[in-house]
């Protein structure tokens, strides 16, 4: 699902942020991406979100080289994807409710399709009872949830998350990161930037650690039984 | 029911997937079966018009929550609009002046002094029998130096030459058809002067033909007015814009990153950019309407000194919809500058 091949990025500065990376994570696969600060994990995240693009090599979504997507395609291509940010990237503007909704309004769905999606996605992160409030009176664990229901609520097939549990307990922590593997449980391809050690060793997934820009270790869980 | 939710994600090899992708790369087309993100094409364009609708509401509102911001930028657009529109409106009056003053456009034959009754009463009989002539009036010598005395008030000085210095005068109403023909007309005059008896023969028209090269470059000088002004309004909405733009950055950034193309991010700023146009356009005739009821009581006064009834043309309802267009398009054109220009360097990252 998400392959990089040989992939480099040198950005404007003149900084190496990857060297030569090569990683496979299959369709459905979740995975956890650790490193240094400055290891490369957010330049991996930006690449897959086409925010980047790479300086050398082939990065494929899919099957399908990023490097011949035109500019014009990015949204369409963007509506596969699902972000969940450290700093949650909420409007405070509008309620929790038309925070979630914004990826389905830009795709286009009917209003009803949106308050189905919406409350759905809401529920699974047990917030539904405060979808007309304004994510500014949320508590942090509460607007990272709100954040990853509008990264689910249009159903994408990869979820990245950079440092989703950056500013939370290790309870919340690991209450998030439960919500993430129900995803990735349905089929989702998940990649979660992080340097939460404990939590990852808890999870049990599968590790791609980075350093200066390079896969350092690929560790793929033992499975029991 | 919120496990269940996700569990039912088709999740079908990707080779099938790719199956019925057309034109489009897969990556873009939306995913089929119940977990799908598809939105159908009559789906979009409901969801479109609705953007549409939901946008020109939302996008008032937002102006009416700051009333002072709209109030400057729009009044900003209505002095741009409303000075020419003055201007042509001045320029407008003006020639309806001149019409009516057109209509009772008349050739003053001054006849020669010298000239005896029987010349004049045969120019008189010839005058009248002319077919290009409507109508003719004498006034004699002695008439003439009755009304000067009368209107003047130099009856005295008069009274002190020895001799009537004033000639007879016949007063000529052309026929309507050399109505605003100065060729024509000028013809007539030709033909007229070398009557016998006639001295001099003045034309009401020669100031008309000056009031409309004035007129016609008062028409210029609106119209350059008028576009300068515009790229007036074209600047103000634009940096009026360029500031939404930057005040609603988290929103675009975030927009973007959820999938919502260029012109979904441009759309609410281009409503905008048209409503400041239409309120400017609006408040442009308002403004002209204010200055023309502040002139129309002087105007009619003066009228009236010339036993005269004139009355100020407005801009009418017309006008009120030209303005609203023009602001609209400028405001719109406005807009879409400021948006090329600067929701390109609002990126994620």
């Amino acid at each position: 699902m998400i392959c990089f091949d040989k992939v480099s990025k040198r950005y404007a500065t003149g900084q190496e942020a990857l060297s030569g990376l090569t990683l496979n994570l299959d369709a459905g696969e979740m995975a956890f991406l650790t490193g240094h600060s400055g290891a490369g994990k957010s330049t991996v995240l930006k690449l897959v979100m086409l925010m980047e693009r790479p300086s050398q090599g082939q990065l494929l979504i899919n099957g399908k080289n990023l490097g011949r997507l035109h500019r014009s395609q990015i949204p369409y291509y963007r509506r596969n994807v699902g972000v969940v940010f450290q700093n949650h990237q909420l409007l405070f503007d509008r309620t929790v409710f038309d925070n979630v909704a914004l990826p389905l309004l830009v795709s286009g769905y009917q209003p009803r399709e949106v308050g189905r999606r919406v409350r759905a996605a809401l529920d699974k992160v047990g917030l539904l009872d405060k979808e007309k409030q304004n994510p500014i009176t949320l508590s942090g664990g509460e607007q990272q949830r709100v954040g990853i229901a509008r990264a689910v609520v249009h159903k994408p097939r990869i979820l990245l998350a950079d440092e989703p549990t950056g500013n939370l307990d290790p309870e919340l922590s690991s209450e998030i990161m439960n919500l993430f593997r129900d995803f990735g449980e349905v089929g989702v391809t998940v990649l979660i930037a992080t340097h939460d050690i404990d939590l990852i060793s808890r999870m049990g997934l599968r590790v791609l650690q980075l350093q200066q820009g390079r896969l350092a270790s690929d560790e793929r869980p033992v499975h029991v039984g | 029911m919120s496990a269940n939710r996700w569990q039912k994600q088709d999740r079908r090899p990707s080779a099938e997937r790719k199956v019925g992708v057309g034109k489009k790369p897969p990556i873009k087309e939306p995913r089929r079966g119940a977990s799908g993100g598809q939105v159908g094409w009559s789906d979009k364009l409901k969801s479109y018009l609705q953007h549409h609708q939901q946008l020109l509401v939302s996008t008032s509102r937002k102006l009416l929550a700051e009333p002072v911001q709209t109030l400057m930028t729009s009044l900003v657009v209505a002095i741009a609009l409303g000075l020419p529109a003055a201007l042509y409106l001045g320029i407008v009056n003006l020639e309806q002046l001149g019409s009516r003053v057109e209509t009772t456009a008349q050739l003053t034959l001054f006849l020669n002094k010298s000239a005896s009754d029987e010349t004049i009463g045969q120019l008189r009989q010839n005058l009248s029998e002319d077919a290009d002539i409507r109508s003719v009036r004498y006034i004699s010598r002695a008439q003439a130096l009755t009304e000067f005395r009368e209107l003047s008030g130099f009856g005295d000085v008069l009274e002190m030459l020895e001799e009537n210095p004033l000639p007879a005068v016949l007063l000529v109403q052309p026929d309507n058809r050399f109505q605003g023909d100065l060729v024509a007309s000028e013809a007539l005059v030709a033909r007229i002067m070398a009557l016998p008896g006639v001295d001099e023969v003045r034309l009401d028209m020669k100031w008309m033909e000056r009031l409309q090269a004035i007129l016609s470059v008062g028409e210029r000088l609106a119209l350059a007015l008028a576009l300068a002004l515009s790229m007036g309004v074209l600047l103000i909405v634009g940096n009026t814009i360029r500031l939404a733009i930057e005040n609603r950055r988290d929103e675009i950034v975030v927009v973007k990153l959820v999938g919502g193309t260029d012109n979904y991010v441009r759309r609410p700023f281009l409503y905008t950019g048209v409503w400041y146009g239409l309120i400017g356009g609006v408040l442009a005739w308002v403004l002209v309407a204010l200055a023309l009821f502040s002139l129309s009581g002087l105007v009619s006064r003066l009228a009236a000194l010339y036993q005269s009834v004139f009355e100020l043309e407005g801009l009418g309802l017309v006008g009120l919809l030209y303005l609203m267009a023009a602001g609209a398009l400028l405001g719109l054109v406005g807009a879409w500058l400021a948006v090329a220009r600067h929701l390109s360097s609002i990126e994620p990252g």
